[in-house]
Protein backbone atom coordinates (compact mmCIF):
# COMPACT_ATOMS: atom_id res chain seq x y z
CA UNK A 1 0.00 0.00 0.00
CA UNK A 2 2.22 3.02 -1.10
CA UNK A 3 1.32 6.48 -1.56
CA UNK A 4 0.15 7.90 -5.04
CA UNK A 5 1.87 11.38 -5.51
CA UNK A 6 -0.72 14.08 -4.72
CA UNK A 7 -0.59 17.06 -7.51
CA UNK A 8 -1.70 20.15 -6.40
CA UNK A 9 -5.10 21.47 -8.52
CA UNK A 10 -5.14 24.80 -7.78
CA UNK A 11 -2.89 26.24 -10.93
CA UNK A 12 -4.63 24.04 -13.50
CA UNK A 13 -9.01 24.93 -12.19
CA UNK A 14 -11.06 27.35 -11.26
CA UNK A 15 -13.53 26.93 -8.67
CA UNK A 16 -16.73 28.96 -9.20
CA UNK A 17 -20.83 28.80 -8.89
CA UNK A 18 -22.72 26.50 -11.69
CA UNK A 19 -23.98 27.62 -15.17
CA UNK A 20 -26.62 26.19 -16.79
CA UNK A 21 -24.47 25.45 -19.67
CA UNK A 22 -22.69 23.19 -16.95
CA UNK A 23 -25.74 20.81 -16.00
CA UNK A 24 -25.04 18.36 -19.38
CA UNK A 25 -21.41 17.65 -17.71
CA UNK A 26 -22.57 17.16 -14.02
CA UNK A 27 -25.23 14.39 -15.35
CA UNK A 28 -22.68 13.22 -17.15
CA UNK A 29 -20.21 12.67 -14.34
CA UNK A 30 -23.04 11.53 -11.98
CA UNK A 31 -24.04 9.44 -14.42
CA UNK A 32 -20.46 7.46 -14.89
CA UNK A 33 -20.33 7.15 -10.90
CA UNK A 34 -23.90 6.34 -10.05
CA UNK A 35 -24.20 4.09 -13.27
CA UNK A 36 -27.82 6.07 -13.27
CA UNK A 37 -28.36 9.23 -15.55
CA UNK A 38 -30.98 11.67 -13.63
CA UNK A 39 -31.40 14.82 -15.99
CA UNK A 40 -34.41 15.50 -14.42
CA UNK A 41 -33.20 15.60 -10.67
CA UNK A 42 -30.12 17.42 -12.13
CA UNK A 43 -32.11 20.50 -14.01
CA UNK A 44 -34.08 20.77 -10.86
CA UNK A 45 -31.10 20.89 -8.78
CA UNK A 46 -29.61 23.91 -10.87
CA UNK A 47 -33.03 25.38 -10.64
CA UNK A 48 -33.11 25.23 -6.90
CA UNK A 49 -29.44 25.54 -6.03
CA UNK A 50 -28.20 27.20 -9.40
CA UNK A 51 -30.63 29.75 -9.48
CA UNK A 52 -32.55 31.07 -5.94
CA UNK A 53 -31.84 31.88 -2.85
CA UNK A 54 -27.75 32.06 -3.52
CA UNK A 55 -27.16 33.41 -0.27
CA UNK A 56 -27.37 29.89 1.64
CA UNK A 57 -27.63 27.51 -1.84
CA UNK A 58 -24.24 27.08 -3.09
CA UNK A 59 -23.94 24.80 -6.24
CA UNK A 60 -20.12 24.86 -7.13
CA UNK A 61 -18.41 23.40 -10.31
CA UNK A 62 -14.69 22.42 -10.07
CA UNK A 63 -13.74 23.97 -14.06
CA UNK A 64 -10.19 22.53 -15.51
CA UNK A 65 -8.82 25.45 -17.29
CA UNK A 66 -6.71 23.08 -20.33
CA UNK A 67 -9.58 20.32 -20.57
CA UNK A 68 -8.75 16.96 -21.34
CA UNK A 69 -10.88 14.77 -23.58
CA UNK A 70 -14.02 17.32 -23.32
CA UNK A 71 -13.60 16.55 -19.46
CA UNK A 72 -14.36 20.72 -18.80
CA UNK A 73 -16.31 20.15 -15.20
CA UNK A 74 -14.29 17.97 -13.05
CA UNK A 75 -16.10 17.86 -10.32
CA UNK A 76 -18.75 19.55 -8.45
CA UNK A 77 -20.42 19.85 -4.55
CA UNK A 78 -24.00 21.17 -3.82
CA UNK A 79 -24.72 22.46 -0.33
CA UNK A 80 -27.29 24.60 1.76
CA UNK A 81 -27.60 26.36 5.10
CA UNK A 82 -30.31 24.39 6.71
CA UNK A 83 -32.24 26.03 10.17
CA UNK A 84 -33.70 24.14 13.00
CA UNK A 85 -34.54 20.97 11.22
CA UNK A 86 -34.56 18.56 14.26
CA UNK A 87 -33.78 20.97 16.53
CA UNK A 88 -30.58 22.35 14.67
CA UNK A 89 -29.22 25.44 14.65
CA UNK A 90 -28.23 27.02 11.24
CA UNK A 91 -25.66 24.65 9.62
CA UNK A 92 -24.22 24.00 6.46
CA UNK A 93 -25.77 20.87 4.60
CA UNK A 94 -23.44 19.39 1.89
CA UNK A 95 -25.48 16.83 -0.12
CA UNK A 96 -23.32 15.66 -3.33
CA UNK A 97 -19.90 15.77 -3.79
CA UNK A 98 -18.56 14.29 -6.88
CA UNK A 99 -15.05 14.35 -8.57
CA UNK A 100 -14.45 12.35 -12.68
CA UNK A 101 -12.76 9.26 -11.78
CA UNK A 102 -9.46 10.22 -13.69
CA UNK A 103 -9.22 13.48 -11.46
CA UNK A 104 -9.02 12.29 -8.20
CA UNK A 105 -6.31 12.42 -5.89
CA UNK A 106 -5.17 16.14 -6.95
CA UNK A 107 -6.96 17.98 -4.47
CA UNK A 108 -9.87 18.64 -6.17
CA UNK A 109 -12.53 17.52 -3.67
CA UNK A 110 -10.36 19.22 -0.98
CA UNK A 111 -10.61 22.71 -2.89
CA UNK A 112 -14.40 22.19 -3.66
CA UNK A 113 -15.28 21.54 -0.18
CA UNK A 114 -12.93 24.44 1.22
CA UNK A 115 -15.30 26.52 -1.16
CA UNK A 116 -18.10 25.67 -0.14
CA UNK A 117 -16.96 25.87 3.38
CA UNK A 118 -16.22 29.46 2.79
CA UNK A 119 -19.42 30.81 1.20
CA UNK A 120 -21.25 28.55 4.55
CA UNK A 121 -18.80 30.44 6.86
CA UNK A 122 -19.94 33.90 4.55
CA UNK A 123 -23.69 32.73 5.59
CA UNK A 124 -22.10 32.83 9.76
CA UNK A 125 -22.71 29.03 10.28
CA UNK A 126 -19.84 27.62 11.76
CA UNK A 127 -20.77 23.90 11.57
CA UNK A 128 -21.08 21.99 8.61
CA UNK A 129 -23.00 18.43 8.08
CA UNK A 130 -23.28 15.40 5.73
CA UNK A 131 -24.09 11.94 5.68
CA UNK A 132 -21.99 9.16 4.21
CA UNK A 133 -23.55 5.48 3.70
CA UNK A 134 -21.68 3.31 6.27
CA UNK A 135 -20.11 1.31 3.67
CA UNK A 136 -19.14 4.26 0.95
CA UNK A 137 -15.84 3.76 2.79
CA UNK A 138 -14.51 6.12 -0.08
CA UNK A 139 -16.44 8.95 0.43
CA UNK A 140 -15.94 8.37 4.53
CA UNK A 141 -12.03 8.17 4.23
CA UNK A 142 -12.98 11.72 2.14
CA UNK A 143 -15.00 13.56 4.97
CA UNK A 144 -12.38 11.68 7.74
CA UNK A 145 -9.64 12.86 5.95
CA UNK A 146 -10.70 16.75 6.05
CA UNK A 147 -11.33 16.44 9.99
CA UNK A 148 -15.04 15.50 9.97
CA UNK A 149 -16.31 13.75 13.07
CA UNK A 150 -19.77 12.15 14.07
CA UNK A 151 -22.49 14.29 14.72
CA UNK A 152 -24.54 14.29 17.33
CA UNK A 153 -27.66 12.62 15.54
CA UNK A 154 -28.21 9.04 14.73
CA UNK A 155 -30.24 8.82 11.25
CA UNK A 156 -33.13 6.08 11.88
CA UNK A 157 -35.26 4.21 9.02
CA UNK A 158 -38.09 2.08 8.99
CA UNK A 159 -39.29 -0.82 6.31
CA UNK A 160 -43.00 0.55 5.45
CA UNK A 161 -45.38 -2.45 5.59
CA UNK B 1 -15.12 0.80 23.26
CA UNK B 2 -11.83 -0.48 24.50
CA UNK B 3 -9.26 -2.00 23.07
CA UNK B 4 -6.95 -4.35 23.94
CA UNK B 5 -3.43 -2.97 25.28
CA UNK B 6 -1.72 -4.70 21.92
CA UNK B 7 -4.18 -2.76 19.46
CA UNK B 8 -3.70 0.85 21.16
CA UNK B 9 0.48 0.08 20.87
CA UNK B 10 0.48 -0.90 17.64
CA UNK B 11 -1.89 2.62 16.78
CA UNK B 12 0.27 4.32 18.75
CA UNK B 13 3.88 3.22 17.52
CA UNK B 14 2.67 3.58 13.81
CA UNK B 15 1.54 7.19 14.38
CA UNK B 16 4.67 7.80 15.97
CA UNK B 17 6.90 6.16 12.95
CA UNK B 18 4.55 7.77 10.32
CA UNK B 19 5.10 10.92 11.85
CA UNK B 20 8.80 10.75 11.23
CA UNK B 21 8.99 8.59 8.32
CA UNK B 22 12.35 9.71 7.28
CA UNK B 23 13.96 8.47 10.08
CA UNK B 24 14.26 5.04 12.23
CA UNK B 25 13.25 5.65 15.37
CA UNK B 26 13.85 3.26 18.13
CA UNK B 27 11.46 0.41 19.85
CA UNK B 28 13.20 2.15 22.93
CA UNK B 29 11.91 5.58 22.45
CA UNK B 30 8.11 4.61 21.75
CA UNK B 31 8.01 2.59 24.98
CA UNK B 32 9.03 5.32 26.85
CA UNK B 33 6.29 7.76 25.64
CA UNK B 34 3.69 5.32 26.10
CA UNK B 35 5.36 4.39 29.50
CA UNK B 36 5.26 0.45 28.39
CA UNK B 37 8.88 -2.01 28.30
CA UNK B 38 10.54 -2.40 25.13
CA UNK B 39 9.96 -6.47 25.30
CA UNK B 40 5.75 -5.90 25.18
CA UNK B 41 6.41 -3.05 22.14
CA UNK B 42 8.60 -5.47 20.48
CA UNK B 43 6.14 -8.03 20.01
CA UNK B 44 3.58 -5.55 18.25
CA UNK B 45 6.66 -4.29 16.19
CA UNK B 46 7.25 -7.81 15.06
CA UNK B 47 3.36 -8.36 13.87
CA UNK B 48 3.48 -4.77 12.22
CA UNK B 49 6.45 -5.64 10.81
CA UNK B 50 4.37 -9.38 9.14
CA UNK B 51 1.63 -7.02 8.15
CA UNK B 52 3.88 -5.08 5.69
CA UNK B 53 3.10 -1.85 7.88
CA UNK B 54 6.71 -1.22 9.47
CA UNK B 55 10.44 -1.97 8.77
CA UNK B 56 13.20 -3.11 11.00
CA UNK B 57 16.71 -2.02 11.40
CA UNK B 58 18.67 -4.09 13.86
CA UNK B 59 22.03 -2.61 15.24
CA UNK B 60 23.50 0.56 15.76
CA UNK B 61 21.54 3.28 13.98
CA UNK B 62 18.90 1.08 13.13
CA UNK B 63 15.09 0.97 14.68
CA UNK B 64 11.74 1.31 13.35
CA UNK B 65 10.22 2.98 9.99
CA UNK B 66 6.69 3.40 8.69
CA UNK B 67 6.26 1.38 5.40
CA UNK B 68 2.57 2.04 4.55
CA UNK B 69 0.29 4.04 3.27
CA UNK B 70 -0.79 6.73 5.94
CA UNK B 71 -3.99 7.70 4.00
CA UNK B 72 -4.81 4.14 3.41
CA UNK B 73 -4.21 2.44 6.49
CA UNK B 74 -6.38 2.28 8.89
CA UNK B 75 -7.54 1.82 12.55
CA UNK B 76 -9.34 -1.03 11.59
CA UNK B 77 -6.55 -2.75 9.56
CA UNK B 78 -4.90 -2.00 12.82
CA UNK B 79 -7.17 -3.59 15.26
CA UNK B 80 -7.69 -6.41 13.23
CA UNK B 81 -4.04 -7.23 13.18
CA UNK B 82 -4.64 -8.21 16.93
CA UNK B 83 -8.35 -8.64 18.16
CA UNK B 84 -11.34 -10.77 16.79
CA UNK B 85 -14.17 -9.09 15.72
CA UNK B 86 -16.91 -9.50 18.04
CA UNK B 87 -19.19 -10.45 14.68
CA UNK B 88 -16.84 -13.06 13.79
CA UNK B 89 -18.06 -14.90 16.80
CA UNK B 90 -21.46 -13.49 18.05
CA UNK B 91 -22.09 -15.96 20.10
CA UNK B 92 -22.61 -19.15 18.37
CA UNK B 93 -22.68 -21.32 21.48
CA UNK B 94 -24.35 -18.26 23.93
CA UNK B 95 -27.51 -18.92 25.58
CA UNK B 96 -30.27 -18.30 23.57
CA UNK B 97 -29.01 -17.81 20.34
CA UNK B 98 -31.25 -19.38 18.33
CA UNK B 99 -34.48 -17.71 20.18
CA UNK B 100 -36.33 -14.68 18.76
CA UNK B 101 -35.01 -13.03 21.79
CA UNK B 102 -31.49 -13.53 20.49
CA UNK B 103 -32.09 -13.13 17.51
CA UNK B 104 -33.24 -9.59 18.31
CA UNK B 105 -30.28 -9.08 20.61
CA UNK B 106 -28.13 -10.08 17.76
CA UNK B 107 -29.82 -7.32 15.28
CA UNK B 108 -29.28 -4.35 18.15
CA UNK B 109 -25.53 -5.62 18.81
CA UNK B 110 -25.00 -5.87 14.63
CA UNK B 111 -26.18 -2.11 14.30
CA UNK B 112 -23.39 -1.00 17.07
CA UNK B 113 -20.68 -3.01 15.47
CA UNK B 114 -21.51 -1.81 12.17
CA UNK B 115 -21.06 1.92 13.31
CA UNK B 116 -18.13 1.31 15.03
CA UNK B 117 -16.46 -0.78 12.01
CA UNK B 118 -17.60 2.12 10.14
CA UNK B 119 -15.80 4.47 12.16
CA UNK B 120 -12.76 2.39 12.84
CA UNK B 121 -12.37 1.83 8.96
CA UNK B 122 -12.89 5.24 7.76
CA UNK B 123 -9.63 6.81 10.52
CA UNK B 124 -6.60 6.53 8.91
CA UNK B 125 -3.45 6.78 9.96
CA UNK B 126 -2.78 10.28 8.25
CA UNK B 127 -6.43 11.71 9.52
CA UNK B 128 -5.08 10.58 13.51
CA UNK B 129 -1.94 12.49 12.84
CA UNK B 130 -4.42 15.38 12.23
CA UNK B 131 -6.77 14.56 15.03
CA UNK B 132 -3.32 14.64 17.21
CA UNK B 133 -2.45 18.03 16.00
CA UNK B 134 -5.29 19.33 16.95
CA UNK B 135 -5.11 18.26 20.65
CA UNK B 136 -1.47 20.24 20.18
CA UNK B 137 -3.47 22.91 19.67
CA UNK B 138 -2.96 23.32 16.27
CA UNK B 139 -5.36 24.26 13.52
CA UNK B 140 -7.14 22.27 10.67
CA UNK B 141 -4.92 22.08 8.13
CA UNK B 142 -2.08 19.33 7.94
CA UNK B 143 1.51 19.99 9.66
CA UNK B 144 4.41 19.24 9.08
CA UNK B 145 4.08 15.71 10.72
CA UNK B 146 1.00 14.67 8.77
CA UNK B 147 2.58 16.51 5.25
CA UNK B 148 5.76 13.71 5.99
CA UNK B 149 3.38 11.01 6.32
CA UNK B 150 1.57 12.13 2.94
CA UNK B 151 4.72 12.28 1.39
Amino acid sequence: MRETTTKPAADTLAIRRVRRADIADVIALDERITGLAKPDYWHDVFARYGERRLGERFFLVAEASEPRDDERILGFIVGEVRAWEFGSAPCGWVFALSVLPGARLRGIGQMLLDAISEEFKKANVTKMRTMVARDNRLHLLFFRGEGMMAGPYIQLEKELD
Amino acid sequence: MKLQVASRLAIFALLELAARRDQQVSVAEIGEKYGVSTHHLAKVMHALGRAGLVHSVRGAGGGCQFTGNARRVTLLHVIELFEKRDSEDSGKDAPGHGTNEGRALREVLGEIDGIAQATLGSITIATMLKLVDRHRGGGRRPAASVAAAER
